[in-house]
């Protein structure tokens, strides 16, 4: 029906798309396929021998809380954890986190972050594309008329990770920043991604490279000077706007602030003998 | 799932035909409009509120934001079907007796919602509490007394099993 039909509206948990539905802002002209009913897409698979977790779409929030995917990706449990309620939770699916593409979805940063891939169907065959090209910008994406996302793989990685967001208060908010930071033993790399301080998810090299060529591989710290060297890179990499929910300078300011928090806990700060972390 | 203006939902073990519906109608307009199942309540009709709460094949959700059609050979059970009327359920009954029911407008979605949490969590702390029930607002209570009547089914559940 997909392939033959270009006003098909594809419905997961609804929790967007039934928002706008509510408000009128948009009524299903055509038939609706309520993709989150097709069982294949609500699986998940770990593949120890490439080191890979393939997430279904339709796979919720809920779901990727689940211990047995949480200790595989634990940020992106962590992430799942600040999503809304217990009820959006539920409902609400990695699919269609990715399908809306709000700067602010929770689950982005950490598939920014850990290079995860997109996979989408179509009748002329299935295609791959790395997540930071899937997202084209605010609310864009890369899915062309008669695709479905059908699933994301993303790396297990050695290593600790983190995702942390700000908002207005504790619970049921919408990111103003949130940071994903991932310390990577193997290939002796950090990786960070950045959400709700540009149109998309941003990655920020420097600072990437900056604490990866001053972590102590093997001890697991940092000097406090490196961390803080890094705050300032992230918050340099990112490119807020001011809205109604916040100010760029706060935003800015923010981001900084969560990634020096988030990398301080995978490596330790190991300052000078006596000085203050 | 085609045009589908007609068909039939499965609402608190009861086969319930839907005629006269329109594609992308929210469950919880079918609930209320088409079927004269008024227990739940819409406010927000944006996920942000729960008083609209049901439970859709095991998982507490939010009415207004299913699209009553996808939920066609799902099991939904509303606040309706909790318990029979004039014999409340534990949850129903220790929200009377702790004082958590002023107006009454979010209690419905409330009563859903403390039940899915203590079948998944029989003795929750008051944080955990807060935490689960943070998608249901009340501006009457303060939630203090709604803490209290989970913590009682709690108790009372406990003992009983023991
Ligand atoms: C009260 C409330 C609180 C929220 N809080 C948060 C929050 O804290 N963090 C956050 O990130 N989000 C939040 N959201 C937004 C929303 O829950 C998430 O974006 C969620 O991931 C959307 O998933 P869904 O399955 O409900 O998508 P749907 O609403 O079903 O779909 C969203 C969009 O993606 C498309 N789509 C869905 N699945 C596919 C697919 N497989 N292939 C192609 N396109 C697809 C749909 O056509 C639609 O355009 C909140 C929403 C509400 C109502
Ligand atoms: S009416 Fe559904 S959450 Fe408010
Ligand atoms: S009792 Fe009035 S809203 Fe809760």
């Amino acid at each position: 029906m997909l392939a033959e039909r270009d006003d098909v509206t594809l419905l997961a948990g609804g929790t967007d798309a039934m928002v706008e539905i509510n408000d009128g802002h948009r009524r299903p002209q055509g038939p609706v396929v309520a993709v989150n009913r097709i069982p294949d897409l609500r699986s998940w698979r770990h593949d120890r021998a490439a080191g890979t977790l393939t997430i279904g779409a339709c796979v919720t929030y809920t779901e990727l809380m689940d211990p047995a995917i949480a200790t595989l990706v634990p940020a992106l449990a962590e992430a799942s954890r600040t999503v809304g309620s217990p009820q959006i939770r539920n409902a609400g699916t990695l699919g269609g986190n990715l399908g809306t593409c709000s700067p602010a979805g929770d689950g982005l940063p950490v598939l920014a972050a850990l290079d995860a891939t997109v996979t989408l169907a179509s009748r002329s065959g299935t295609r791959t594309m790395p997540v930071t090209e899937f997202m084209v910008g605010v609310k864009r994406t890369a899915i062309e008329p008669g695709e479905l996302i059908t699933e994301v793989t993303l790396p297990v990685v050695d290593g600790w990770q983190g995702y942390a967001k700000v908002g207005v208060r504790n619970a049921m908010v919408i990111a103003i920043a949130s940071t994903c930071v991932v310390f990577d033993r193997a290939a002796q790399t950090v990786r960070v991604a950045l959400g709700s301080v540009g149109p998309t998810i941003l990655r920020c090299p420097d600072a990437e490279a900056h604490l990866a060529s001053h972590v102590d591989w093997n001890t697991m710290s940092a000097a406090a000077d490196d961390l803080d060297r890094f705050g300032t890179l992230v918050s340099d990499a990112s490119r807020p706007i001011t809205d109604h929910r916040s100010s760029a300078e706060y935003r800015r300011h923010a981001v900084g602030v969560l990634a020096r928090r988030l990398a301080q806990r995978a490596a330790t700060p190991a300052g000078p003998p006596g000085a203050p972390a | 799932m085609s045009e589908a203006e007609i068909y039939r939902l499965h609402v608190n073990g009861e086969r319930r035909d839907v005629t006269d519906s329109w594609v992308g109608e929210s469950l919880l307009d079918v609930l209320r409009d088409r079927l004269g199942l008024v227990g739940a309540k819409g406010a927000c009709e944006q996920g942000e509120c729960g008083s609209c709460s049901v439970i859709v094949d095991d998982e507490l959700v939010c009415s207004c934001l299913v699209m009553a059609a996808s939920a066609v050979g799902q099991r939904i059970v509303t606040v309706e079907g909790i318990a029979a009327p004039g014999t409340p359920s534990d949850v129903q009954q220790a929200f009377v007796d702790a004082g958590a029911v002023q107006c009454g407008f979010c209690t419905p979605g409330l009563i859903m919602a403390v039940h899915d949490l203590l079948d998944r969590t029989p003795a929750p702390t008051d944080t955990e509490i807060r935490e689960e029930l943070a998608g249901n607002v009340c501006r009457c209570t303060g939630y203090g007394r709604i803490i209290d009547a989970v913590q009682r089914v709690a108790v009372a559940r406990t003992e009983r099993a023991s």
